[in-house]
């Protein structure tokens, strides 16, 4: 398979010997125009790859800071239409930075899945993680993705045991996204010792980079997952950080620009400080 | 064009879980592992004779069955057509089928070892089952209830913490079934190790669907035995009540393969079916889709978001479907019919007065459905409507609709 951004991206980070900062926003939120500026400015920031949510009505895995994300996008009248389109106008500046689209099953299989993959591709999305598609429903959407030219990111979790992880990693490509503990977006944080033992364990039956998520709140916390992860995933605490700013800014959307990118700064330190340390 | 017909209705679901192209695994990868542990665990469980055993020694002794087979005479004299008999499932212990399925999961979860349980709730039967069960076997239990309903539903809440049961009530989205539902799986995702999901309906991921309709067969096992008493034949027809549909699989699954038996599910048509989100129609107002485990069909809109559904029953306003009813349906199988919220409401005050029996409205809308198919029938044709549910509960909705009394 050729490389995609995403490879090129792991790979770039690897060579610098730091993780990678992985960036969760969801799409349309709090509207569409500040979501593409949101967009443009985290890579700007430092952010590595970015995860896009694609809201859903129904998001069974997802705490209140992600379900209440993707309320305000579907109620600015975000669709997965419009967040295409959203991908494809960021593309216009950026050709580098890899694209995830996360989110559920249901809008995709409603908008067709060989309608979907065309338009994703030439959108520009290079990923795709679908938390309601477990290896056991590859055929739905993971082979055709992988058959098209996308990566298919699969979650393993603390629940995924060395029986199970050559299932999940099968068809997995891009990166593997380690969920840091069994729960819901944005809960508990992790045992950062446990998370060094399941990367190793996951190391043990791949050479895929592993990005670490769930729970990340914080520098500290970024840079304790970064020290043995070759990623880490920030989502409900980037998201808290646009809802907050979007509630309480009088300047509107430079507002909410100045506080994701000074977050984004923040995040970054902690990653490169974290290897420094080590 | 219809599609081949199968030679048995009744084969299903296979090993993926499907029922041609529904139902299937559709979760987060964290509960992968548990489903497949509980379907190895139910599989074992099925082959072994003590485990039903078991559940008949509970059914007979704890549940009162069998629930009898009623003649509903003066019902049956005043619409002037079929025979019409009630299945009368409301008798159960704690006033509903719901007791049949939460007994075999809670033996099941027995077997694996989980001491908490938790559940979702619509109308509150299925949490007063969970509850009860878990209060016989002295285990935690958590119930999951959309705030709408624990309003609408004040009396099953009653009931359900006098058990003993931590009742949840969930704020988000239209704060009913559904979202009870989501809930409901996010606990399970974070509580993994040591929960068991009691689902309450023939719905979400394999192999609930096939699990909760063989726990509620026994409905249908009986209807045949006591129809043959009664009348020595099978019935001619067969009419349910469809939220998720546990009730109505439950009683048909096992006439599915005498094709002389007409079977009819009634869903909720609410405000009526072209209100827009004004129903929980699933069959007749969705598309297939993915939701809470499995695809069946779903109401939702041109972009996949899923709608609410609105019933004045808190039992059916889901808006989806067990994914069975979805296959019987393109199928050809059932015949899937509807009933608004006015006509469902006649029907209940109808069966109180001629018959002495206050339902709960999720028959109610299968007890609408008699009313206009009886009189189309001969008097020699037997209909069976399967009374689900008492109206304990339901006294208090009913009262504010009718203004007071």
């Amino acid at each position: 398979m050729t490389k995609t951004r995403i490879d090129r991206r792991f790979a770039k980070t690897r060579a610098e010997g730091r993780a990678a900062l992985v960036t969760f926003i969801m799409a349309g939120d709090p509207d569409l125009a500040t979501s593409l500026e949101i967009l443009k400015t985290l890579p700007k920031a430092g952010a590595d790859v970015i995860e896009l949510g694609m809201p859903f009505t129904d998001p069974m895995a997802d705490g209140p800071s992600i379900q209440a994300a993707g309320l305000r996008a579907l109620k600015s009248g975000m669709t997965l239409k419009k967040t295409l389109a959203l991908i494809a106008d960021f593309r216009r500046n950026d050709d580098e930075t890899p694209i995830v689209l996360m989110g559920y099953y249901n809008p995709i299989y409603v908008y067709g899945v060989d309608r979907f993959l065309t338009d994703a591709l030439s959108a520009g999305v290079d990923g795709l993680i679908i938390v309601d598609l477990p290896p056991e429903e590859d055929s739905e959407l993971c082979e055709p993705a992988l058959k098209a030219g996308l990566n298919f990111i699969r979650l393993a979790t603390p629940t995924t045991d060395d029986k199970r992880l050559p299932k999940v990693l099968t068809n997995t490509s891009g990166f593997v996204y380690y969920v840091s503990i069994t729960g819901i977006t944005g809960a508990a944080t992790p045992d950062y010792s446990k998370v060094a033992e399941a990367v190793a364990r996951i190391k043990q039956h791949t050479d895929l980079p592993i990005a670490v998520g769930f729970g990340v709140k914080n520098a500290q916390s970024a840079a304790a997952i970064a020290a043995h992860a070759d990623g880490v995933v920030v989502g409900s605490a980037l998201v808290d950080v646009i809802a907050n700013a979007t509630a309480t800014g009088s300047a509107g959307q430079d507002n909410v620009i100045s506080h994701v990118s000074k977050f984004v700064g923040q995040l970054v330190n902690g990653i490169h400080q974290a290897r420094a340390k080590a | 064009m219809k599609p081949d017909l199968p030679n048995s209705f009744r084969t299903g679901p296979d090993e993926h879980g499907h029922f041609g192209i529904f139902g299937g695994r559709f979760v987060a990868e964290t509960l992968m592992p548990l489903i497949l542990d509980l379907e190895q665990a139910y599989a074992k469980a099925k082959a072994d004779p003590s485990f039903q055993a078991e559940l008949d020694h509970l059914a007979t002794h704890y549940v009162g069955r069998p629930s009898p087979l009623y003649y509903a005479e003066r019902l049956t004299q005043h619409l002037g057509g079929a025979k019409i008999y009630f299945k009368r499932d409301e008798l159960n212990h704690t006033g509903a089928h719901k007791i049949n399925n939460v007994l075999g999961q809670i033996q099941l979860a027995l077997r694996m070892g989980k001491k908490r349980i938790i559940a979702e709730t619509g109308a509150g039967q299925h949490g007063v089952a969970t509850a009860t069960a878990c209060a016989k076997y002295g285990l935690e239990c958590v119930v999951y209830m959309g705030a709408v309903d624990v309003e609408r539903q004040k009396p099953n809440v009653f009931r359900m913490k006098m058990l003993g049961a931590t009742i949840v009530p969930v704020q988000s989205g239209a704060r009913t079934l559904k979202d009870a539902m989501n809930e409901a799986l996010r606990d399970w995702v974070t509580n993994v190790a040591d929960t068991f999901y009691c689902i309450g309906t023939a719905a979400g991921p394999h192999p609930y669907p096939a699990m909760v309709r063989d726990f509620q067969s026994i409905i249908g096992k009986e209807t045949r035995e006591q129809m043959m008493q009664a009348e020595g034949r099978l019935p001619d027809s067969l009419v349910a009540c469809i939220g998720g549909g546990s009730n109505a699989i439950g009683l048909f699954h096992p006439f599915l393969d005498d094709r002389n038996v007409e079977i009819y599910g009634v869903e909720a048509a609410g405000h009526g079916l072209e209100v827009p989100d004004g129903h929980a129609a699933s069959l007749a107002g969705g598309r297939p889709g993915v939701l809470h485990g499995n695809r069946t069909y779903l109401l939702m809109d041109e972009d996949g978001q899923i709608n609410e559904g609105h019933s004045i029953s808190a039992g059916l306003d889901y808006p989806g479907i067990g994914p069975e009813h979805a296959w019987l349906r393109d199928m050809g199988r059932v015949t899937y019919l509807s009933a608004t919220d006015k006509k469902a409401l006649e029907a209940f005050q109808l069966c109180c007065k001629l018959e002495g029996i206050i339902p709960a409205l999720e028959p109610a809308h299968a007890l609408a459905a008699v009313i206009e198919l009886a009189p189309k029938k001969s008097k020699d044709h037997l209909m069976v409507m399967n009374m689900c549910g008492r109206g304990d509960k339901d006294i208090f909705t009913v009262a504010d609709h009718l203004g007071g009394m």
